[in-house]
C-alpha cells in the first residue's frame, strides 16, 4: 500500500487523477477500521490532513461552507447556532475520540446509509462541492447517495466543501440505537422547518439503501400547513396531520432486517421520530413567535 | 537457541507499604490501580521480546465441514514466514484438550465443528506477514449439515458432534449430543401440585452473552535452553492450563514454566485455553519467542460464551402464596465442545429453585452438543439463566395471586436451615427476606429527572440518551425486584484447594512479608486482599506480592467467587504457620526474659510480638534476626460430594451467596428504548474484607447483568454462524447506560469460611437481569420472556 501525502488541494487532485483507486483518508475513523479488518486493501491511501482548506469553514449569508475534514467536535462547538440539526446529529456520533477525528466529508465519502450526518444534511438542504483536475461539480446532497455505500463521486474526484443552508427555523435530529450512547443508528430522522420558504424538509437515515428525503410526507405537510394557515396563525398542528405525516415518513422507508433491528421496527420507529420531532420544531416555532426559535440549542434570527 | 533474557511487559512483584491501617476490613488502594488508570500497566498484549515472532491462527469459516485438504505450500513460501503448522504437525499422541472432557482439538483434524475453529497456525516476523500467509493456506472444505438447537441435536438422524464418546458422562446421557444431564427429584411434585390453588407456567429464553473482557487473548512463549518453554500468559488458572498444555507439547510439567501476565478481565472467558498451546508449539518449532494477540474480531471466536438457554417452569402455590411445588426443564446450548458444560448443568439444576423453600420438585437440566460456538464459564455459571426464569415466574405467580411480588418472595424465602432440592441443608446465614426488605426500603429515585425548569430536557436522563429520541413522550417508569442464589467455590466433590507460600524476613531493619501464590489476578483485587491478610495475621506493614507463576503450587481458578475464600484462606492459614514458627523462635531466643512467652496468648501486631493483654515482648526484627521464616502449604475448604445421577441428591456446594436488586427503569413505550435509572443492590458478603473493593465487585456484576437484560447478545444464525463479532454490534453498557447503583452490604459471618467471608463476585450478576426485566414489564405490561430485551419485544411489531 502506498501512502500519498499531498501538501495542497491541487496536489491532492493531481494525485487522485494519477491514482484513481487511491482512498482518501482524513480522520480515519472509517477507513482505518476497514483496513485493520482487511475489508479493503487499497493500492494507495491519500492523507488529506495537510490540505488546510479542508479543515476550514465559513458562515456566509445563506449557507455555511464546511470543509470536508472539519471534525464533528468543531461542528458541535462552533456551528450549532447556524447548523443546529447537524450539531445534534454530530453529538450522536461515536465517542468523544471519534467526534474529534470524524468529519462530514468522511460520512459522505463512505455513504453508509447509517451515517449520522446524512439526515441532518438532507433536512437542512445541502450541496456537495466535488472537484477533480477536470473541474468542479456541485451535487445536491439528495443526488449524492447512489446506493449502499456508493455515491456520485467520479473516480478522480474529491469532496472539498459541503454547502449547507443556514437554519432559518428550528431543526431536530433523532436517532434510534439500542444503547444510550456510542451506537450505530438502527434508524435516524432529521427535520428542518424553513419559514422563509414555508416548507418542511426531512431526512431519513438507515432505513433504506440510501439516506433519503420523505418527499410525500413533506408535500403532504407543506400543503396541510399552507391550507390551514398554520404559518401565520401559529396554531398547534392537529394530531391527525402529525399522524399522517408520520405514516408517510414510515412509508418512505425501504429498510432491511439485520442484526441491529428488524425492517418493521425501523419503519415504525421512523414514524415515531417523525411525529415527535415535528412536534418539537413546531412548538419551538410557535414559542418563538412564528419564526424566532431556540430549539436544539439554535437561536435563529 | 533463543536468548533466555526476560521479555519486557512481564510482571514484577507488587510492593505494598500501606501501613498497619490496611489490614482485613480496611480499604487500601489496589497496588496496580494507579498503573491501570494511567495506562502504564503492562497487559499481556503489551509484552515484547527481542527477536520474537508473531503467531496467527487460521480459523474455519464454516460451522460444520469436513476438511478435504490443506495446502500450506504458498503460505510457507512467503518471505518472513518461519512456520506453518496443522494437525499433522502436533508432536505427540495427545491432540485434544479440555477442562473436564478432552474433546477440543488443538488444531482441527479432518472436520471443523464450529465457526471460527482453529485449523492452522503461522509464525512470521511481523503480524501482518503472518496474517497474509494464513490467508494463503488453501483449505478445501465440504460443508456438513449443522446441528443448532435441541430439535436438530436430538433428532433420530442427527449428525453426532462427537462419535464414540468415552467420557464419564457418556454412559448416563440419553443421546450422544447431550454433554451431561442432571435430574433432581425431591418430594412428590405431582401430589403437591394437587394442593396448588394457583399454578403458573412459563417458557423463557436467555441469549448468548459474552464476557467481553477488554484485554484480548494474548501471550508470549519463549523457548528455553533445556528444551522446555516459558509461557507468559493472561489466564484464570495457571495450573489447569499447565495440565492441558504439557501433554500436547510432550513435555513434563516442570519444563513448561508459566507466569501470569497482565490480565485485562476474564469473567470466565479465560478458563479454557485459547492461544496457549499454539504459541508454545510455534516457539518450540521455530526456536524463537512467539507472541500471539487476538484482535477483537478473533477474540469473539477465541473464548467460550455464556450458555444460551431455554427454560420451562411450573410453580404452584396455595391462595395465601405458599409455594407447593416446582417443575422445570433447562436446556443449555453447550456448542461444539464440552468446556465446563457439565458443571454448568450441575449448577443450573441444583440452583433452579432459587432462594426459596420448595419441598416438592422435579428438575431436569442438560447441555447439548451443537455446531454453535462453544459455551462454558461466565460469571454466574448456570445460575444466571435459572434466576432469570424463576424470578419471572415469581412475578407471574404474584400477579396470579394478586399479591405484592416482594411479599410473595419473602413468604417463601429460604433461611439458615432450609433444605435445598439436593437435600443439602443450608448451614450458614441466608438472609433472603432481609435483603429484599433492604432494597425495597431504599428511597426511590426522583421522578422525571430529565426535566429542567424552563430549559431543554436533559436527554441523558431519558431512554435514547443523546440520540434525542424523546423529551418525555411515551416514557413510563417501572420498578422491579429480584433475588438470586449462587454457589461459591467448586462443587460436586471437586478437590478445590489453594497453595500459598509466605516468607517473613527483615529488610532494612523492618519486617517484610512476602506472599507467593499462583492466583490469577484478573481485576478482582486478590493482590490487595492477600496483602491485607498478611498484615492482619503477621502484624507487618510491608508486604510484597510475588508474581503468580507455576513455581508455587496451584491456587485453583479465579472463578466461582472462590479466590478470596480459598486462596485468601490459604494465605491466612500459611501466615498462621509462619506466626507459629516466629513465636517458637521467639520463645527459644527470648523465652527466659519474660514469663509471658510461655504462658500468654501471643499476637503479632505493629511489627512486634505482644501478649493478648497488649504487653510488648519483642520486636519482630529482633526475633527474626537474619534468618527468614518461611512456610508453604495447601488449604482446602470443606469437602463436597457429587449429585446422585438419578435423584440429584448430595452435599454438592460449599457455600451459598445471595443478592437482591431493585431496578427502576424509564421505558420509551413507543420506541422500546430503556433507560435504567437505578439498580439498588443488597448483598450479604459475610465479611467485607475490603469494603470499597466489594462494592466495586457488586456494581460491576450488577452492570454485567444489566447488559444481559437489555443489550448483550452474540447473535448466531440458523447456520450456526456468528453475526456480530465486534464491539460495533455486540453492545455492552457505556457509562451513560450504567445507572446509580446504591449498595447495601450485609456482613453475616459464615462460620465455615475464613474471617466468615462469603464469595461475592457472582451473586450480583444473577438478580440484576431479572430485576431490570421485571421493571420493564411493570412499565409496559409486556410478557418479555427473553433476554436481552430488544426494542422489538417492547413495541411488539
Amino acid at each position: 500500500m502506498e501512502f500519498l501525502r499531498p501538501a495542497s488541494w491541487e496536489e491532492a487532485l493531481a494525485a487522485k487523477a494519477e491514482h484513481p483507486s487511491a482512498v482518501p483518508i482524513a480522520g480515519g475513523t472509517d477507513v482505518m477500521v476497514e483496513i485493520n479488518f482487511d475489508h479493503r486493501r487499497p493500492t494507495h491511501l491519500m492523507d488529506l490532513n495537510r490540505v488546510p482548506e479542508l479543515h476550514e469553514w465559513e458562515v456566509g449569508d445563506g449557507t455555511v461552507r464546511l470543509g470536508a475534514s472539519v471534525s464533528y467536535s468543531k461542528i458541535i462547538d462552533e456551528l450549532a447556532p447556524v447548523l443546529p440539526g447537524l450539531a445534534l446529529a454530530s453529538h450522536t456520533v461515536g465517542s468523544p475520540q471519534i467526534r474529534n477525528r470524524g468529519s462530514v466529508g468522511g460520512n459522505l465519502g463512505a455513504a453508509s446509509p447509517a451515517g449520522d450526518s446524512h439526515p441532518a444534511l438532507l433536512a437542512a438542504g445541502a450541496e456537495v462541492e466535488v472537484e477533480s483536475v477536470r473541474g468542479i461539480r456541485s451535487i445536491p446532497v439528495e443526488d449524492f447517495y447512489t446506493g449502499v455505500k456508493r455515491n456520485a463521486l467520479a473516480e478522480d474526484e474529491l469532496i472539498k466543501w459541503v454547502h449547507i443552508r443556514k437554519a432559518d427555523g428550528p431543526q431536530q435530529f433523532s436517532k434510534v440505537g439500542t444503547r444510550n450512547a456510542m451506537v450505530i443508528a438502527v434508524c435516524a430522522f432529521g427535520i428542518a422547518l424553513h419559514p422563509g420558504t414555508r416548507t418542511v424538509q426531512t431526512g431519513v437515515g438507515s432505513a433504506a439503501p440510501t439516506p433519503l428525503r420523505a418527499r410525500a410526507a413533506e408535500d403532504f405537510l407543506n400543503a396541510a400547513l399552507e391550507d390551514g394557515g398554520f404559518w401565520d396563525n401559529g396554531r398547534t398542528i392537529p394530531p391527525s396531520v402529525a399522524r399522517e405525516f408520520a405514516q408517510l415518513c414510515s412509508g418512505a422507508c425501504n429498510p432491511i432486517d439485520d442484526v441491529r433491528g428488524s425492517a418493521t421496527y425501523r419503519r415504525r420507529a421512523v414514524g415515531v421520530m417523525a411525529r415527535r420531532t415535528l412536534g418539537w420544531i413546531w412548538e419551538s416555532y410557535r414559542a418563538g413567535g412564528n419564526g424566532r426559535t431556540t430549539e436544539g440549542g439554535a437561536r435563529c434570527a | 537457541m533463543a536468548p533466555t533474557t526476560r521479555p519486557t511487559g512481564t510482571p514484577t512483584k507488587l510492593e505494598q507499604g500501606a501501613g498497619a491501617e490496611a489490614g482485613v476490613g480496611d480499604s487500601p488502594l489496589r497496588p496496580d490501580g494507579t498503573l491501570k488508570v494511567t495506562g502504564e500497566f503492562a497487559y499481556s498484549s503489551d509484552m515484547w521480546h527481542e527477536d520474537m515472532l508473531w503467531g496467527c491462527t487460521l480459523r474455519s469459516p464454516h460451522a460444520h465441514a469436513e476438511i478435504v485438504s490443506i495446502d500450506i505450500g504458498e503460505a510457507l513460501a512467503q518471505a518472513g514466514v518461519y512456520a506453518v503448522l496443522t494437525y499433522d504437525d502436533l508432536p505427540t499422541e495427545v491432540k485434544n484438550y479440555g477442562l473436564e472432557i478432552q474433546d477440543t482439538p488443538v488444531l482441527a483434524h479432518g472436520r471443523v465443528r464450529h465457526h471460527g475453529e482453529p485449523v492452522a497456525l503461522v509464525a512470521a516476523d511481523h503480524p501482518e506477514t503472518a496474517r497474509r500467509a494464513a490467508a494463503k493456506i488453501k483449505v478445501e472444505y465440504r460443508e456438513l449439515p449443522v446441528v443448532h438447537n435441541e430439535e436438530s441435536a436430538l433428532a433420530a438422524d442427527a449428525p453426532l458432534l462427537h462419535e464414540g464418546r468415552a467420557d464419564h458422562h457418556s454412559p448416563h446421557v440419553p443421546h450422544p449430543n447431550i454433554v451431561h444431564r442432571q435430574p433432581i427429584v425431591r418430594g412428590d411434585a405431582k401430589a403437591a401440585a394437587e394442593r396448588a390453588e394457583a399454578i403458573v407456567t412459563g417458557e423463557y429464553e436467555v441469549g448468548m452473552q459474552d464476557q467481553a473482557f477488554l484485554g484480548p487473548e494474548s501471550g508470549l512463549a519463549v523457548p528455553a535452553e533445556d528444551g522446555g518453554v516459558d509461557l507468559y500468559i493472561a489466564t484464570q488458572w495457571l495450573h489447569a492450563d499447565l495440565r492441558q498444555i504439557a501433554p500436547v507439547l510432550g513435555l513434563p510439567e516442570e519444563k513448561v514454566r508459566m507466569t501470569l501476565s497482565g490480565v485485562g478481565g476474564a469473567f470466565g472467558g479465560r478458563e479454557d485455553l485459547s492461544m496457549q498451546i499454539h504459541a508454545c508449539l510455534l516457539a518450540l518449532v521455530t526456536g524463537k519467542p512467539v507472541k500471539i494477540v487476538y484482535n477483537r474480531f478473533e477474540s469473539f471466536f477465541g473464548h467460550v460464551h455464556r450458555h444460551p438457554a431455554k427454560l420451562w417452569y411450573e410453580h404452584g402455590a396455595t391462595r395465601d402464596g405458599k409455594l407447593t411445588h416446582m417443575r422445570c426443564r433447562i436446556v443449555l446450548d453447550g456448542g461444539a465442545y464440552a468446556s465446563s458444560s457439565p458443571a454448568v448443568v450441575g449448577n443450573a439444576a441444583s440452583l433452579s429453585v432459587g432462594p426459596y423453600v420448595v419441598d416438592d420438585v422435579e428438575i431436569e437440566a442438560l447441555a447439548l452438543y451443537t455446531n454453535n460456538p462453544p459455551c462454558g464459564a461466565m460469571r454466574g455459571f448456570g445460575a444466571v439463566q435459572a434466576c432469570f426464569a424463576y424470578e419471572a415466574q415469581m412475578d407471574k405467580l404474584a400477579a396470579e395471586l394478586g399479591m405484592d411480588p416482594v411479599e410473595l418472595r419473602q413468604k417463601n424465602a429460604m433461611s439458615q436451615g432450609t433444605v435445598m432440592p439436593t437435600g443439602q441443608t443450608v448451614d450458614s446465614p441466608a438472609p433472603v427476606a432481609e435483603l429484599l426488605r433492604r432494597v425495597k426500603a431504599m428511597p426511590l429515585p426522583m421522578e422525571a429527572q430529565w426535566e429542567n425548569v424552563g430549559g431543554e430536557p436533559d436527554v441523558r436522563a431519558l431512554p435514547g440518551g443523546l440520540s434525542n429520541t424523546t423529551h418525555g413522550e411515551g416514557v413510563v417508569r417501572g420498578v422491579g425486584y429480584a433475588v438470586g442464589i449462587k454457589n461459591v467455590g467448586f462443587s460436586e466433590g471437586f478437590d478445590d484447594y489453594s497453595t500459598a507460600r509466605v516468607r517473613l524476613q527483615v529488610v532494612g531493619g523492618e519486617p517484610v512479608a512476602m506472599v507467593h501464590t499462583a492466583m490469577a489476578e484478573v481485576g478482582q483485587g486478590g493482590v490487595t486482599v492477600h496483602a491485607q491478610i498478611a498484615r492482619t495475621e503477621l502484624g507487618v506493614a510491608r508486604v510484597n506480592i510475588q508474581p503468580a507463576d507455576t513455581r508455587v503450587g496451584s491456587a485453583g481458578s479465579t472463578s466461582a467467587s472462590r479466590q478470596t475464600y480459598v486462596t485468601g484462606g490459604a494465605v491466612k492459614y500459611v501466615c498462621e504457620l509462619v506466626r507459629e514458627q516466629v513465636l517458637e523462635r521467639g520463645r527459644r531466643k527470648f523465652g527466659t526474659y519474660h514469663p509471658a512467652w510461655a504462658t500468654a496468648e501471643l499476637l503479632l501486631e505493629g511489627g512486634k510480638v505482644v501478649t493478648d493483654g497488649g504487653e510488648v515482648l519483642a520486636s519482630l526484627a529482633d526475633v527474626l534476626g537474619d534468618e527468614p521464616v518461611e512456610a508453604e502449604d495447601e488449604w482446602r475448604h470443606r469437602p463436597t460430594e457429587p449429585f446422585d445421577l438419578r435423584t440429584g441428591q448430595g452435599f454438592g456446594h460449599v457455600q451459598y451467596s445471595f443478592a437482591a436488586h431493585r431496578a427502576v427503569v424509564e421505558v420509551d413505550t413507543e420506541l422500546g428504548l430503556v433507560k435504567v435509572v437505578e439498580l439498588a443492590c443488597a448483598q450479604d458478603v459475610g465479611k467485607a474484607m475490603n469494603p470499597q473493593a466489594v462494592v466495586g465487585q457488586i456494581q460491576g456484576g450488577t452492570t454485567q447483568g444489566l447488559g444481559l437484560a437489555v443489550m448483550e447478545e452474540i447473535v448466531v444464525d440458523p447456520g450456526a454462524k456468528v453475526r456480530n463479532p465486534s464491539f460495533t454490534d455486540y453492545l455492552i453498557p457505556t457509562i451513560l447506560d450504567t445507572p446509580t447503583i446504591p449498595v447495601d452490604v450485609l456482613e453475616l459471618a459464615d462460620e465455615h469460611a475464613p474471617y466468615g467471608l462469603r464469595g461475592a463476585g457472582e451473586a450480583p450478576t444473577l438478580s440484576s437481569t431479572p430485576a431490570v426485566v421485571a421493571a420493564i414489564r411493570a412499565a409496559t405490561g409486556k410478557a418479555l420472556r427473553r433476554v436481552p430485551v430488544r426494542p422489538e419485544h417492547i413495541v411488539e411489531v
